[in-house]
């Protein structure tokens, strides 16, 4: 698969969506959102987001800076619960169950969802310790398995050459390319079923990129990808669904290709063309 | 623009000499107190001087081994009753101290910041001391310990507040509960900010009088035991310093010395786990 990862363009993807995929309209979703809402305090950040993001598969989110991707991509693992002055309404369901519903161990939540953040946040231990930290905690990989289970998510994230001789080195020591390969190799390291990733080749040069691409295409196979992009080039490449946030509307959502050669909403076709944003 | 250029240089001149000579002076002070003791200190202390307990008044000879190892004991029971209080309280405040009950706790800590110490040991005397009917080296502990737990609370929150907020998120990404996240995340990542604010707030109670004066008292004797009175450097120093006899005086200097040496030690100890600290982990 690897291999073929440069040829994952347009027409690649096509042929890699499965025609069940293809034929239904939506086929199951693992994540959905329902009349979505979010406030950072008075700032209404999200409006009545309704999305079904369908399982095995790559979702892109697209959109200017500040339309609220960000935002979206953290509640779906509550990240919010934390955010002072953070309110929300409508819902978010993973399964077809609230994630909102009380009694939800939100612990476990994020378990099943990984998350790589916009900004590179390794751990100040070593880059072994950064990957093993998951697993560790939640006692998945047995001791002796742990440092196989650490080169593979190394390998994953195209990591592993350039780190395996210094892995006892601090995470934070690495380049900043690095460092988000770091991160994005912890996130894989838990196993999660849904894995939120938000702008993860901001920081990385085009090899690393199309490694990093390669790999997404690869794993979803086993997960299902919300990816935050401002490449449009990479989020017609790599996803199979694209949606685009405008001032926190979500103003579009559907297939890749027909999101990109045949937008509904003249918002979408300026953005992606250019024209602003 | 070249006169310019030149004023701008004049000024920058100036204002690095005016800098350099204010922190001449603080060290100044630093240097004289320090001469001072070891002009007059250092001649006294010899092996009887950490080996030997106080003779009676006006005879010669003898040392302040009591005090020694008097302080030595008050003071690490201070900590020890003191460095877990105080830091479980700063982490609490900073962690989870932004409702009303962190507002009250974190005001207490402040006012207690700046209570004056001789305050504290008569607190301790009146809440130990006389019901117990008897001072101790215990009381004297608490009394220190009382005076440690606000500055290691607001120091331990300082530090922490510290580790970036993403440091959390990642963790908790990964299905860390709060309280894991906060210890085995936030307080490892402010480690060794915390262990240094522990170290100096050590070396700060160590050369305290004023709780001691009524709680452990002193002791001219060399004794060990926690319930019973208890002699400390400081309060040696007290005591022989505004007695009437020369040798009292030589000797309130020679403790001076090590009080203050000690207390350098660790200074230089809670410099030296900082510089580990960040000099490993950027
Ligand atoms: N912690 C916060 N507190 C208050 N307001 C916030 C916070 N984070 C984001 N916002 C606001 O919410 C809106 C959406 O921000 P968000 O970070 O979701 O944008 P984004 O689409 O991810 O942008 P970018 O592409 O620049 O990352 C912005 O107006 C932003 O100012
Ligand atoms: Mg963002």
């Amino acid at each position: 698969m690897a291999s073929d990862g440069r040829s994952v363009g347009r027409s690649g993807r096509t042929a890699s969506v499965s025609p069940t995929v293809r034929q239904s309209d939506s086929p199951t979703p693992v994540v959905e959102s329902r009349a979505y809402n979010f406030w950072y305090g008075a700032n209404h950040a999200l409006h009545d987001v309704t999305i079904a993001i369908p399982p095995h598969a790559i979702t892109a989110l697209i959109g200017p800076s500040g339309c609220g991707k960000t935002t979206f991509l953290r509640s779906i693992n509550r990240m919010h619960d934390l955010t002072p002055g953070a309110r929300h309404a409508g819902d978010i369901l993973l399964d077809g169950g609230s994630i909102f519903a009380p009694g939800t161990d939100v612990v476990s939540l994020r378990r099943r969802i990984g998350m790589v953040f916009q900004r590179p946040n390794p751990f100040p231990k070593s880059v072994y310790d950064n990957v093993a930290y998951g697993p560790r905690l939640n006692a998945m990989a047995a001791p002796r398995e742990l440092p196989d289970r650490v080169e593979r998510a190394l390998r994953q994230a195209a990591l592993w050459d350039e780190v395996s001789s210094r892995l006892r080195e601090p995470g934070t020591a690495l380049s900043g390319g690095q460092q988000q390969r770091l991160c994005i190799a912890r996130a894989l390291a838990n196993e999660p079923e849904v894995l939120l990733l938000d702008e993860p080749c901001s920081a990385l040069d085009p090899i690393a990129t199309q490694r990093i691409e390669e790999l997404l295409v690869e794993l979803k196979k086993t997960y299902t990808i919300v990816i935050v992009t401002h490449n449009m080039q990479q989020a017609a490449r790599v996803s199979d669904y694209t949606g685009f946030f405008y001032v926190g509307h979500l103003v579009e959502f559907g297939e890749t290709e027909q999101v990109f050669t045949r937008p509904i909403d003249d918002r979408t076709e300026a953005y992606i063309t250019g024209r602003f944003g | 623009m070249s006169g310019r250029a030149l004023r701008r240089h004049l000024a920058s001149r100036a204002m690095t000499a005016v800098v350099v000579v204010l922190s001449f002076t603080a060290v100044l002070a630093l240097l004289l107190i320090l001469g001072d003791l070891v002009l007059k200190g250092a001649s006294s202390i010899d092996w009887a001087f950490f080996t030997k307990s106080p003779v009676p008044a006006g005879q010669s000879g003898g040392g302040v081994a009591n005090a020694i190892v008097g302080t030595g004991i008050i003071v690490g029971l201070a900590a020890l009753i003191g460095v877990p209080i105080g830091v479980a309280a700063g982490l609490y405040l900073a962690e989870y101290g932004s409702g009303r009950l962190g507002f009250v706790v974190r005001f207490i800590a402040d006012v207690l910041n700046g209570t004056p110490s001789i305050v504290v040991g008569i607190v301790a005397w009146t809440f130990i001391v006389r019901p117990t009917h008897g001072y101790s080296a215990l009381a004297g502990s608490v009394a220190l310990a009382i005076l440690m737990i606000p500055m290691l609370a607001r120091t331990t929150e300082e530090m922490v507040r510290l580790v970036p907020h993403s440091l959390r998120e990642a963790a908790l990404a990964l299905g860390y509960p709060r309280w894991r996240t906060s210890l085995k995340i936030v307080a490892r990542t402010a480690l060794g900010g915390i262990v240094t604010g522990c170290l100096v707030g050590i070396a700060r109670i160590a050369g305290e009088t004023a709780p001691l004066l009524f709680t452990a008292l002193g002791n001219l004797n060399f004794s060990v035991d926690i319930t019973q009175p208890m002699q400390s450097l400081s309060l040696q120093i007290y005591v022989y310093a505004t007695g009437p006899f020369e040798e009292w005086h030589r000797l309130a200097w020679a403790s001076a010395l090590v009080l203050m040496g000690l207390v350098l030690i660790i200074s230089i100890t809670a410099r030296w786990v900082t510089r580990q600290r960040y000099g490993r982990i950027r």
